[in-house]
C-alpha cells in the first residue's frame, strides 16, 4: 500500500471515530448515557441485543440495509461527477425524476415479471440522465454552472414529478395507485430472512451499480478519458479529448446512478409513487456519502452503509430516551471531519514523524 | 571587504527533501553574488530564507555582522534586504509611481503626496539610470520596464541588498544587456546583489563571485574572472557538459508543414497572429523566436487544433488539417510538446504511467475493446522511464505531480518523440530546465531532425534558438517579420528583428 493510499483510509476512519466521540460528548452535555447510544448502534448493526436484556431480531439489520440503498446509489452518483470535475448538487431532483419515469412504465407498459423491473429500472436511469443532461449541456455549451442549474433544477423536479404523479389517478392526492405485482422489487424472501423488515432486490441494484461505478471509472478508456477531462481540461483537450461531450455524458451517468435510486424507492420500498411535500434529503446524503467515501466505489458502498445504520438507529436511540438528532450531528461531524482531511493529515505526519524520531 | 551577509551552516527539511543541507555563503558588501545551481538544488529556497519566507530548520544568518533572526518578509525589509521575484507582483492599471509607493505612501494631511513621490521616483531612476517614466501606467510599459519598477521599489525602501531571483527569463536580449548595465551600476553606487540564476554567461557578465549548489549542497564559491563558464558547468551538473549541440548541416527534403496567411483570435478575441506564412521541411529544424507574447501561443495553439483559425490555411504534409480536431491531426502525424507542461503536457493526477498514454490508450496495445490493459500501461512506461532517463520515485506508479519540473518535462518529451510523429511542434522545450536535462533533449530533438521529421521551435531563449535551429523566423506582433539562416544571423541582428525595428522581407 503506497502512503496515499493509507491516508486514504485512515482519514476517514478517524473521521468517523471523531464524529461517534463528538455524537458520545453531546449525549453527555445532555445529561443522558453515550451508552444508550452504542447499544442502538450496534443493535441496528447486527440484529443483537446487547442490553443484557438479550434477543436477537434480524429486522433491525433489514431495515439498515434497506436505509443504505437509496444513498448509495446517490452517493455514487455525487462521487461520479466529482471524479469528473463536475459537482452534482442536483442527484435530488434526479433521483425523483427516476422514480416518475418506474412509475410510469410499472403502471403503463404490461410486462411480465423480472422482465418488468428492469425495464422500470432502465426507464427510471433513462429519465434521470436526461433531467441530469441539462446542467450538463448548459456547462458544456455555455459554461454555466453545474450547481447553479441542477439546484434550481430540483426544484423543478418536486413540482413537476408531483403533479405528473396526480396524471395516474390517484384517489387520496398522496400517491399513485399500487402496482402490478409483476412490477415490484419488493421479495418475500429477503423479507421472511429478516423478520419482515422491507429488505428488497433493490439490493442486487446497488451492488450491481457498485460494481459497474468501479468498472468503469477504473477500468476502461471511457473511465480514463472522463477523469482525464476532470483532473484537467487543458491537458484533455491537449490529448485530442472531445470535452463538451464527456461533460455532459458525465453528468448523464451519474444522474441515472441517482435516478437508480429513486426506482429502488419506489418499487421496492412502496410499491407505489409518492407525492411529496417536500425534498427527503437523498441528495445531500449522497454528497456525504460521496465525500467519506473518497469518491470510489468501495469507499462509497462501505460509507452508505455507515449513513443507513445511523438513520436506522434513530428509532432505537429514541427509545433509549436520546434524542435522535444526535444521529444528525454525528453524520455532520463525520462529513466535517472528512473535510479537514487536511487538518488530519498533518496530525497523522506529526505523530508519525515523532515516531520515526523515536526509532 | 566586509561581508555584508553571512548565512552559515544553514539547514533547511522539507518532507522528503533536504533542500539546503549545511549551505554556508558570504557576500561581499558591494559585490555581485551570484547563486548558481540545478533546478532544485536550494537556491530559491537558500534566498527565501534571507527574505524570511521560510524558516531555516538550524544555522545563523548575519547582516553586517550581526546575528539576526529574519521571520518575515518585513523584517528583512528593515534590513535592508528587497528581493526581486520572478513574477512581478504590480498592479496593472495603477502608474508607476502608485506602484512604487504602494504601502508607504507620503502623505500630506490625509491626501496621498504623489507629487512628492514621483519627484523622489524621478531621482532614483535618474541616479541607477533606470530612465523610467513615474507617470507611465504599468500595463502600458514594456516588461523590461516593469522589472526597473521592481527595482525602483526595492530603492525607494532603501535596500542595499538586492536579490534577483532568475531575472532575465523574460526579457529580450537588448533587455539582458541593460539590465546587466543597470546591475553594474547599482553596484557603483554600494549596493549589493545577490543573482539567482542557472544561466552562465549572465554570471560571466556581471558577478564578482559564484556560489554553486547541487542537490542541497555548496558545491564551492569561486571568483567569476578566472573561472570558466565550463568549470562552472561542471561544477554545477557534477559532470561535464558538453554546451554546443552536436549537429551535422540539415538536409531539408520536402516540405512537410506549410502555413499559409493564417489568422487566430487571442483570449481577448482580437488577432494575435495576423497572416502568418511559414514552411517547414523535412529534417530541418525551424525555430521560430521572438518576444513572448507576439502571437507564438496563439500560432501553436492554432497549429494544434486547441483554438480555431479565423482564416488560412494549414497543410500537413500536403494535407489540409486546418479544420480536424485535435484527435486527428495527431493521427495525421503531429506531435506536440507544449510550452506549459503543467496545463496541457500532464495531468498531474495522473500517475506517470497514465500520462505516457494520453494519445493512444484507446488503441492496442493499451486497451482492448474499450477495457484498459495496465500491464502494457505500465510496461510502456518502463520502457520510456528507462530510455529517457525519467527520474521518478516509484516509477511507472509516481504520481506525475511529484516528478521534478525538469522530469516532467523528460516524461512529455519521451512521450511525444516515441510516437515519432511526422511534424512535431516544439514550445518552450527547456523552459527553467538546467544544462543536463536541456543537454539531453537537444540531442533527441536533433535526432528526429536526422530521422528525416519536421520541427517547429519555439522559443523565448535565443541561445536555444540559436543553437538548435537550421533556419530561423522571427515572430513580431503577430507576423513573420524575418528569416534567415542560423548560420548566418546572430543575437544582435535577431533582436533587431524581434523588438520590431528592423524588418527583413521574407
Amino acid at each position: 500500500m503506497t502512503r496515499k493510499q493509507r491516508t486514504q483510509l485512515i482519514v476517514p476512519l478517524i473521521a468517523v471515530l471523531l464524529g461517534f466521540i463528538v455524537g458520545g460528548v453531546i449525549i453527555v452535555l445532555t445529561g443522558k448515557s453515550p451508552w444508550g447510544m452504542l447499544l442502538a448502534l450496534a443493535r441496528t448493526l447486527t440484529g443483537f441485543d446487547f442490553s443484557g436484556r438479550g434477543g436477537f431480531n434480524p429486522r433491525y439489520v433489514g431495515e439498515f440495509i434497506l436505509q443504505a440503498l437509496p444513498i448509495t446509489l446517490t452517493g455514487l452518483a455525487v462521487a461520479f461527477a466529482f471524479r469528473t470535475g463536475l459537482f452534482n448538487i442536483g442527484a435530488e431532483g434526479q433521483l425523483m425524476v427516476g422514480s416518475l419515469s418506474a412509475v410510469a412504465v410499472a403502471l403503463l407498459v404490461p410486462a411480465p415479471p423480472v422482465i418488468h423491473p428492469i425495464l422500470c429500472l432502465l426507464a427510471a436511469m433513462a429519465g434521470g440522465a436526461l433531467w441530469a443532461a441539462v446542467p450538463g449541456l448548459l456547462k458544456a455549451r455555455f459554461n454555466v454552472h453545474e450547481v447553479v442549474v441542477s439546484i434550481m433544477m430540483n426544484y423543478t423536479a418536486l413540482y413537476f414529478v408531483n403533479w405528473s404523479l396526480l396524471q395516474f389517478g390517484s384517489t387520496d392526492r398522496v400517491k399513485t395507485p399500487d402496482f402490478p405485482p409483476s412490477a415490484t422489487l419488493k421479495s418475500e424472501f429477503l423479507t421472511n430472512l429478516t423478520n419482515g423488515s422491507r429488505l428488497n432486490w433493490g439490493i442486487i441494484v446497488v451492488a450491481l451499480a457498485v460494481v459497474v461505478f468501479w468498472f468503469v471509472i477504473e477500468k476502461t478508456t471511457f473511465g480514463y478519458r472522463l477523469r482525464a477531462v476532470g483532473f484537467n481540461k487543458e491537458a484533455a483537450r491537449y490529448a485530442g479529448m472531445r470535452v463538451e461531450r464527456n461533460i455532459v455524458l458525465s453528468m448523464m451517468i451519474s444522474g441515472a446512478f441517482a435516478a437508480l435510486g429513486g426506482a429502488v424507492i419506489t418499487l421496492g420500498t412502496f410499491n407505489f409513487g409518492r407525492v411529496l411535500p417536500s425534498f427527503e434529503g437523498y441528495g445531500m446524503d449522497g454528497i456525504a456519502v460521496a465525500l467519506v467515501g473518497g469518491n470510489a466505489a468501495v469507499g462509497v458502498f462501505l460509507s452508505g452503509l455507515l449513513f443507513g445504520m445511523l438513520k436506522a438507529a434513530q428509532p432505537l436511540m429514541q427509545s433509549q430516551g436520546i434524542p435522535k438528532d444526535i444521529s444528525s450531528i454525528i453524520q455532520a461531524s463525520i462529513v466535517l471531519f472528512v473535510a479537514m482531511r487536511l487538518g488530519i493529515e498533518a496530525l497523522l505526519d506529526l505523530t508519525v514523524g515523532k515516531r520515526r524520531a523515536v526509532k | 571587504m566586509a561581508h555584508i551577509i553571512e548565512m552559515l551552516h544553514i539547514v533547511k527539511t522539507f518532507p522528503g527533501i533536504r533542500a539546503n543541507d549545511d549551505v554556508t555563503v558570504q557576500v561581499e558588501e558591494g559585490s555581485i553574488h551570484a547563486l548558481l545551481g540545478e533546478n532544485g538544488a536550494g537556491k530559491s529556497t537558500l534566498m527565501s530564507i534571507l527574505f524570511g519566507l521560510y524558516q531555516s530548520d538550524s544555522g545563523e544568518i548575519k547582516v553586517r555582522g550581526k546575528s539576526v533572526k529574519i521571520t518575515d518578509p518585513n523584517e528583512a525589509n528593515r534590513l535592508g534586504i528587497g528581493m526581486v521575484h520572478q513574477h512581478f507582483k504590480l498592479v496593472h492599471n495603477f502608474t508607476v509611481t502608485e506602484n512604487i509607493v504602494l504601502g508607504l505612501e507620503p502623505r500630506r494631511g490625509p491626501l496621498i503626496d504623489i507629487l512628492t513621490a514621483e519627484k523622489k521616483v524621478a531621482e532614483l531612476s535618474k541616479k541607477y539610470g533606470l530612465e523610467v517614466d513615474p507617470q507611465a501606467k504599468i500595463e502600458d510599459i514594456s516588461v523590461g520596464m516593469q522589472q526597473r519598477v521592481e527595482i525602483l521599489k526595492m530603492l525607494y525602501r532603501d535596500a542595499e541588498i538586492l536579490i534577483f531571483d532568475e531575472p532575465t527569463a523574460v526579457l529580450t536580449p537588448q533587455e539582458i544587456q541593460e539590465l546587466m548595465e543597470i546591475m553594474r551600476r547599482l553596484r557603483a553606487e554600494g549596493k549589493t546583489i545577490v543573482l539567482i540564476t542557472h544561466k552562465l554567461k549572465e554570471i560571466k557578465a556581471v558577478a564578482d563571485q559564484c556560489t554553486v549548489l547541487r542537490r542541497g549542497k555548496v558545491v564551492g564559491t569561486v571568483p567569476v574572472d578566472t573561472a570558466t563558464e565550463a568549470q562552472l558547468a561542471e561544477m554545477m551538473v557534477g559532470r561535464v557538459v558538453s554546451f554546443s549541440v552536436n549537429k551535422k548541416p540539415a538536409i531539408p527534403g520536402e516540405v512537410l508543414l506549410k502555413v499559409e496567411d493564417l489568422k487566430v483570435k487571442n483570449t481577448k478575441g482580437v488577432l494575435g497572429v495576423k497572416g502568418l506564412s511559414l514552411e517547414v521541411r523535412r529534417g530541418e529544424i525551424l525555430g521560430l523566436c521572438g518576444i513572448d507574447g507576439n502571437g507564438q501561443t496563439e500560432l501553436v495553439y492554432a497549429l494544434t487544433g486547441l483554438v480555431k483559425a479565423e482564416s488560412g490555411r494549414i497543410l500537413l504534409n500536403g494535407k489540409d488539417i486546418t479544420h480536424y480536431p485535435v484527435q486527428r491531426r495527431t493521427e495525421a502525424g503531429l506531435g506536440h510538446i507544449p510550452e506549459d507542461r503543467h496545463r496541457h503536457g500532464l495531468v498531474l493526477d495522473f500517475r506517470l504511467d497514465e500520462n505516457m498514454v494520453v494519445h493512444s490508450f484507446f488503441q492496442r496495445p493499451f486497451s482492448h475493446w474499450g477495457i484498459l490493459d495496465y500491464n502494457a500501461i505500465r510496461k510502456n512506461a518502463e520502457r520510456l522511464i528507462e530510455e529517457f532517463d525519467v527520474r521518478s520515485g516509484e516509477g511507472p506508479a509516481t504520481p506525475s505531480r511529484s516528478l521534478s519540473g525538469g522530469n516532467q518535462q523528460k516524461a512529455i518529451v519521451a512521450r511525444e518523440i516515441d510516437r515519432s510523429p511526422e511534424v512535431l511542434i516544439v514550445a518552450q522545450p527547456t523552459r527553467g530546465l538546467d544544462v543536463g536535462a536541456i543537454e539531453y533533449i537537444h540531442q533527441r530533438l536533433v535526432e528526429e531532425r536526422d530521422k528525416g521529421k519536421a520541427i517547429l521551435l519555439i522559443s523565448l531563449e535565443l541561445d536555444e534558438i540559436m543553437d538548435l535551429s537550421d533556419r530561423i523566423a522571427v515572430i513580431f506582433n503577430g507576423e513573420i517579420v524575418a528569416e534567415v539562416q542560423a548560420s548566418e544571423t546572430n543575437e544582435n541582428e535577431l533582436g533587431l528583428y524581434m523588438a520590431g525595428s528592423v524588418r527583413k522581407a521574407v
